[in-house]
């Protein structure tokens, strides 16, 4: 039998055969260019329908605490929007009621008991609530909570911390469907080339410039739609 | 009351890897099979390129998996909990996790079946640590070797072997065991990250290889190739390029017209007849409950439950759950360990970020017994994998200690080395011990009031040992191949819960102390083949897919010769 170590090209579908293939197990597709497209506006205002129905798990003040403290974590400056802007925020505070296989709300009653403690700590090491310290205090506080330093929490300030830590990370570099890593904030800062199918041998070099492909994986993904996955993705 | 249904051959209990493969061979054999599966067919479009849908709420886990958690404790002075310690994604689905693995498509090497009696050999009985209970397995690689090839050449797996029929070949895995034919496929694309670490490993003497994926490299069968999209591990595939059972062997049993799939029927019991053999299960699909009577049961869940069933299914004849009369379900449980490490490459542009993980250059060399253990106080190994696959989440979570956690320090970072950050992951035999086990939970329970799984475990001074060699091997391949920093990727800590789990109804040729035979039918119960990692002796190293779905082959080819004998 004929052996070849490097596989041929030709076994790249094209975007042709995936737009087949998908028309073949019963997808609509009719999705700009492949490659291209930024995740189109009728997307963004499902989600933002879907964001807008929700009554949060926080109150006014837990939900200020915590865009003051994913904006530390992730600052905007040079390199790029922080948390905020990139949506981290909102994505966090959108899950915690809910959302795809039952989104963060198991640790929505966390969420809310950790942000009050956040303040009352902040207050009372510090002398103000979170939202009043200046960047330095804040970045103090945050320090406090890693190194569990700071009381209050329950079972620990650096549980908390960690947990915060890592929804920001979902929040900042997830596909924008979720209301996070908008415009790509999140894939730009990794210089994450976004999602392609197929990918060329030449994107898998070392040392190459990959051209960023900046759209979401919904935004007429190889196959077409997502269309039960989009649906668990706005819902 | 359950409804009763018709009576058929066989009922397989869970259509995934062993499952989907014992279902071809019995449905080729013109036996008629019901297979029941807890979760839904899933299809292509369930399959979006999408790291948070996929690999962190993890939605195909949803109809089952994620509802019934087994608690875990290191030892019986702990109380055991659903959350704590570290936990590997499980999910549900006709295919079972075929469908979402990292495609890592191992044969096992000779020496995994016969760990105890080559250790003694080579370093004498004190080399078995205290209090484990490993044993060789009742059956040898060559018992195998027939069963690898089949579904190598099902499914087409892509490689490059290493020796043909004993004779050494350039390019494959020096240390693998003979086999009969070359892969039916070309290993994945090379990448560069591949090939960077595969001269670095080159020129540390050591002998690198293109890792054996179940992941097409070129169109077979009539299925697609891969697209190297970088959405692979815990994820189907929209491109159908993936060795998973649900695209291949279920589809073609149920072209034979005698594979009838169930989706979305939950086992709750194996029942017995007065004879004490197995009459068929009750299931609930919906709201309602039904019987399936069958004349021969086979148990192929996962791991985890698999254990539970046979202890929930308790009867006259099985008073401590079935085929348990020696006591023996749920002993020598083993939980598989991660390690190895990333590597800074500063000011390189590495593009790991597409790809699936099985794209790899994968080293042996510190596996099993392919080294001299002399002195090093443990014994087996790891296997190491440099692979692609680095997606936005996971790579974001990739930063060494010496970085801080947050801030601009930070954000800086990751500008300029998120793309920097190379791996040599590696998987690492664990030894079953008997303080490792589980049983059932006295308090937790699911929706069905049933109660879950209770895992007991915990690592030994050998398993800390060896993670901490191989994660040292991982750390000088990464430096070699020009890292500025390398730091571990995954900590010397028990997995409480893992996708990587063996033992519990052990393979042996002594009822008392296995469960099943070398055919892995039930020493009890005749007509009751139980399939899976359960029935694995040893964890070995290398992911277990490509073993269990061959025992699975197996066992199905062992029912359609001995029917008259078993069902008699």
């Amino acid at each position: 039998m004929e052996q070849e170590t490097e596989p041929r090209d030709a076994e790249l579908i094209s975007r042709r055969e995936l737009l087949k293939r998908g028309a073949a197990v019963g997808v609509v597709v009719t999705l700009p260019a492949f490659g291209t497209a930024h995740a189109s506006a009728a997307l963004e205002s499902r989600v933002a329908t879907a964001q807008a129905a929700r009554t949060s798990a926080l109150s006014a003040q837990q939900s200020a605490v915590l865009e003051a403290l994913v904006e530390r974590l992730v600052p905007a400056d040079g390199n790029g929007p922080g948390a905020k802007e990139a949506g981290a925020a909102a994505y966090i505070e959108r899950s915690l009621d809910g959302g795809l296989a039952g989104g963060l709300k198991a640790v929505a009653p966390l969420y809310s008991a950790g942000l009050s403690a956040v303040d009352a700590y902040a207050q009372s090491a510090y002398g103000a609530a979170f939202t009043a310290l200046p960047p330095e205090k804040q970045d103090a506080v945050l320090n406090d909570l890693a190194a569990d330093k700071a009381t209050g929490f329950d079972p620990s300030s650096s549980a908390f911390f960690e947990t915060v830590r890592e929804h920001t990370l979902q929040g900042m570099f997830c596909d924008p469907i979720y209301g996070g890593n908008k415009d790509f904030a999140g894939w730009k800062l990794l210089r994450y080339p976004g999602v392609k199918m197929p990918v060329s041998p030449h994107d898998q070099r070392v040392g190459v410039a990959v051209k960023p492909a900046r759209k979401s994986t919904y935004a007429g993904g190889a196959i077409g739609e997502y269309p039960r996955a989009k649906k668990e993705a706005v819902a | 009351m359950s409804v009763k249904l018709k009576k058929t051959d066989v009922v397989i209990v869970g259509l995934g890897a062993a499952g989907g493969y014992a279902s071809l061979t019995l449905a080729r054999a013109g036996l008629d099979v019901v297979g029941l599966e807890a979760g839904p067919r899933w299809k292509p479009q369930d399959f979006p390129m999408d790291e948070l849908r996929n690999d962190v709420r993890n939605v195909m886990s949803q109809p089952k998996a994620a509802k019934e958690v087994p608690t875990w404790r290191p030892n019986p002075s702990v109380k055991a909990t659903q959350t704590g310690g570290i936990r590997i994604l499980m999910m549900n689905g006709v295919g079972g996790s075929s469908i979402h693995y990292g495609m890592e498509q191992w044969r096992y090497l000779p020496w995994n079946f016969r760990t105890r009696s080559e250790t003694i050999k080579r370093y004498g009985a004190s080399m078995i640590p205290a209090g484990s209970t490993v044993v060789d397995w009742p059956i040898g690689y060559e018992d195998l070797e027939p069963y690898y090839d089949k579904v190598e050449y099902d499914m087409g797996v892509s490689g490059k072997a290493g020796n043909l029929k004993g004779k050494k070949v350039p390019g494959g895995n020096v240390f693998e065991a003979p086999r009969t034919r070359e892969y039916p496929l070309p290993p994945l694309r090379r990448s560069g990250w591949n090939e960077l670490t595969a001269a670095a490993a080159k020129r540390l003497g050591w002998h690198p290889f293109p890792g054996p994926a179940a992941i097409r490299s070129r169109a077979y069968n009539g299925l697609p190739a891969c697209q190297y999209c970088g959405f692979c591990t815990f994820n189907g595939c929209m491109a159908e390029a993936k060795g998973s059972t649900d695209v291949g062997p279920i589809a073609r049993a149920e072209k034979t017209g005698h594979l009838k799939v169930v989706p979305l029927a939950r086992v709750t019991k194996i029942e017995v007849g007065k004879d004490g053999r197995a009459s068929g299960v009750t299931y609930v699909k919906g709201r309602k409950s039904y019987f399936q009577p069958a004349s021969v049961v086979v148990l192929a869940t996962y791991v985890y439950e698999n254990t539970r069933l046979l202890l929930l299914s308790k009867s006259k004849a099985f008073p401590n759950g079935l085929s348990n009369n020696h006591g023996q379900v749920g002993k020598h449980y083993i939980s598989h360990m991660y390690g190895g490490a990333n590597g800074l490459f500063p000011g390189k542009q590495l593009n790991r970020f597409s790809g699936p993980g099985a794209q790899r250059t994968s080293v042996d060399d510190w596996n099993a017994d392919n080294f001299d253990h002399k002195g090093l106080g443990f014994i087996g190994g790891g296997v190491i994998d440099s692979r692609m696959e680095n997606k936005p989440i996971s790579a974001a979570r990739s930063t060494p200690p010496s970085v801080p956690r947050f801030g601009s320090a930070w954000k800086e970072w990751l500008h300029k080395n998120a793309n920097s950050v190379g791996d040599a992951g590696a998987q690492i035999e664990s030894l079953p011990y008997e303080d490792n086990f589980a049983d059932l939970d006295p308090e937790v329970r699911d929706a069905f009031g049933l109660p879950v799984l209770r895992v007991t475990f915990d690592l030994h001074d050998q398993e800390k040992a060896r993670h901490a060699f191989v994660t040292a091997k991982a750390e000088q391949l990464l430096k070699e191949a020009g890292a500025s920093e390398t730091w571990p990727q995954f900590p010397a800590v028990p997995i409480a819960v893992n996708s990587h789990a063996y033992g519990t109804t052990r393979m042996g040729d002594d009822p008392e102390t296995s469960v099943v035979d070398k055919w892995l039918m039930s020493h009890e119960v005749p007509n009751l083949a139980i399939l899976g990692g359960s029935t694995f002796p040893t964890s070995t190293a290398y992911n277990p897919t490509h073993t269990i779905e061959a025992l699975a082959w197996r066992t199905g080819d062992h029912i359609v010769k001995s029917w008259k004998a078993i069902v008699a």
